[in-house]
């Protein structure tokens, strides 16, 4: 019958197509990160791949970097305090306006999450331009505020989302059954939407350590960061370090990542 | 419900006030430098005037920067899209296990460092590199491509570097969609393509927007991406701003670029936005 083997091609080109594509771009995002693994193993003086032979010498090479090691503390320094900055401002913000169908609250949501989608690159600028404007100097403090502005954003939104499934009902209950509002907010509020925050405090800091566009601007010399050191590595002289720190850097990802989705459920608050 | 929800906003709404003061004091008024600091006449910035946008517009080389810039983003849009629909199709609708799986590898490369992703890539499209090995070996090139340096290579690598923004939205809207639609779709004889593209395609126009604007703002102002991978022969705005900026000293034409820049962006953004509520609202009708 023609009709029958019409559908059964349509059904089955479909699949072919999908299912194609899909494995297409697992492979595409996963490959990257192979390759970088297995370049970090290379024995030889240049990057090669596949490399002539396997060594951990350029693991060896990173515990004698202190250039990098001092813009990786830098780095961790500013994500802890941008991101423990973003978490309070960042509640405290959503409890507001998340709750609030009132203009401003629109207004000032908009307002609060459009560094997601300006250009990180032009704020980098003003805000350079502005600090010098003002006569500070830059320092890890300057560029700490410059993160909290990009990081926030991350944490409203999954606090936002996560007090929408709160029930107004519980706070009610609590409130009537005599619960002062502080009261309220450790015992109900807080547990329910814990793992909100967790996840968004949790993008915040991966979002801040790795942050370019601001940090290009905002830090110098002395306050050098681990994504701006690495860029002039590999700008620069391709070396094999630059491969061993992307491996060290993919493995804690992994383990944070393994570590964020158990405590608050990390891939839920991603979408 | 509705006064419920009012009555614990209107106790709320000062604590919205320790941010909404961070971001009045350090993100508008330095965007209020930015725009003031775009409309002095010199670098030196002493006489107001529209100089530096005259520059930054009517200059046929820097016009050409921007609508490079603006369709390359339009090009890193297209390929994620084609290439994160279906992926965003298949984990809607495996079994809990598997998405879990596919999510994870979804949700990795959006954490591993942006620097580290391009210096990946800089391995696989090298003159040595994974891709001209394979391809020399193979036969199908007689000499190493130039891969690296080139624009292609930069939109294949923001395809792959910002495609988890496309597919999470996307997976979000595809899981809400009654499975009921397209099984319905089918038993009425509609064939697979055609309720995919009658059914779930428009009924997830949604999440393709969102994931298009996410991306598409993303891959446009990719400063390390579009530096690493295209080179400094291949010049986009924010490589223009930055040089400007930083090299040239000349802050005032930095500051127009910027402002410019921006500006289409969000253009483009809301257009699209524009577009995908047209679209809903006659696909609805």
């Amino acid at each position: 019958m023609p009709e029958r083997a019409r559908l059964d091609f349509d059904a089955w080109s479909f699949r072919l197509v999908m299912g194609g594509l899909t494995a297409v771009t697992v492979f595409f995002l996963l490959f990257p990160t192979v390759i970088v693994i297995l370049t970090s193993f290379t024995a030889s003086e240049s990057l090669k791949f596949p490399p002539d032979g396997y060594s951990l010498r350029w693991y060896a090479a990173l515990l004698g970097a202190d250039q990098m090691r001092r813009a990786a503390w830098n780095s961790l320094e500013v994500a802890v305090m941008a991101t423990a900055a973003s978490v309070a401002l960042g509640t405290a913000g959503a409890l507001a306006i998340g709750r609030s169908r009132a203009w401003w609250a629109h207004a000032l949501d908009s307002l609060f999450m459009s560094p997601l989608l300006l250009p990180g690159l032009a704020f980098g600028f003003a805000a350079l331009m502005y600090v010098s404007l003002l006569g500070v100097e830059l320092s890890l403090a300057t560029l700490t505020v410059g993160h909290i502005v990009v990081c926030v954003p991350f944490v409203l939104r999954t606090t936002i989302a996560s007090l929408a499934q709160l029930d107004p009902a519980l706070l009610d209950s609590s409130a009537s059954l005599g619960a002062s509002p502080l009261f309220t907010f450790r015992r109900v509020t807080l547990p329910m939407i814990g793992r909100g925050i967790g996840a968004g405090a949790f993008i915040a800091f991966m979002a801040s350590f790795d942050n370019i566009p601001v940090s290009l601007f905002l830090s110098d010399a002395r306050t050098e960061v681990l994504p701006i050191h690495l860029w002039q590595i590999i700008d620069t002289h391709l070396d094999v370090r630059a491969a061993s720190v992307s491996a060290v850097l993919i493995v804690l990802t992994l383990l944070l990542m393994l570590v964020a989705e158990r405590l608050a459920g990390l891939s839920r608050h991603l979408r | 419900m509705t006064e419920r929800a009012g009555a614990g906003a209107r106790g709320e709404w000062w604590l919205a006030l320790p941010l909404a003061a961070v971001f009045a004091g350090f993100f508008l008024a330095p965007l209020g430098v930015l725009a003031v600091v775009s409309l002095f006449a010199e670098p030196e910035m002493v006489t107001f005037g529209l100089r530096q946008y005259r520059v930054v517009l009517g200059d046929t080389f820097n016009l050409r920067t921007l609508s490079d810039t603006l369709l390359l983003g339009a090009k890193a849009t297209v390929l994620c899209l084609v290439l994160g629909y279906p992926l965003a199709w298949v984990t809607a609708r495996v079994r809990p296990r598997l998405r879990a799986l596919l999510l994870f590898v979804v949700i990795l490369p959006i954490l591993t460092s942006v620097v580290v992703r391009t210096f990946a890539w800089i391995v696989i499209l090298g003159r040595q590199g994974v891709l001209n090995k394979a391809a020399l070996a193979l036969g199908l090139a007689e000499e190493p491509l130039r891969l690296l340096f080139s624009e292609v290579g930069v939109v294949v690598v923001l395809a792959q570097v910002q495609m988890p923004l496309m597919v999470l939205p996307l997976v979000t809207t595809l899981q809400k969609i009654d499975p009921n639609l397209a099984d319905a779709s089918l038993a009425l004889g509609a064939g697979r393509w055609r309720t995919f593209r009658r059914v779930v395609v428009p009924l997830s126009l949604p999440g393709i927007v969102a994931g298009c604007i996410l991306v598409y703002a993303a891959a446009a102002t990719a400063f390390i991406t579009q530096t690493l991978i295209g080179g400094a022969r291949l010049l986009y705005m924010p490589l223009f701003i930055y040089q400007q900026a930083t090299g040239a000293q000349n802050w005032p034409l930095a500051a127009a670029a910027a402002v410019v820049f921006m500006a289409s962006v969000l253009l483009v953004v809301s257009l699209f936005n524009l577009l995908g509520r047209t679209r809903r609202a006659r696909t609805y009708a």
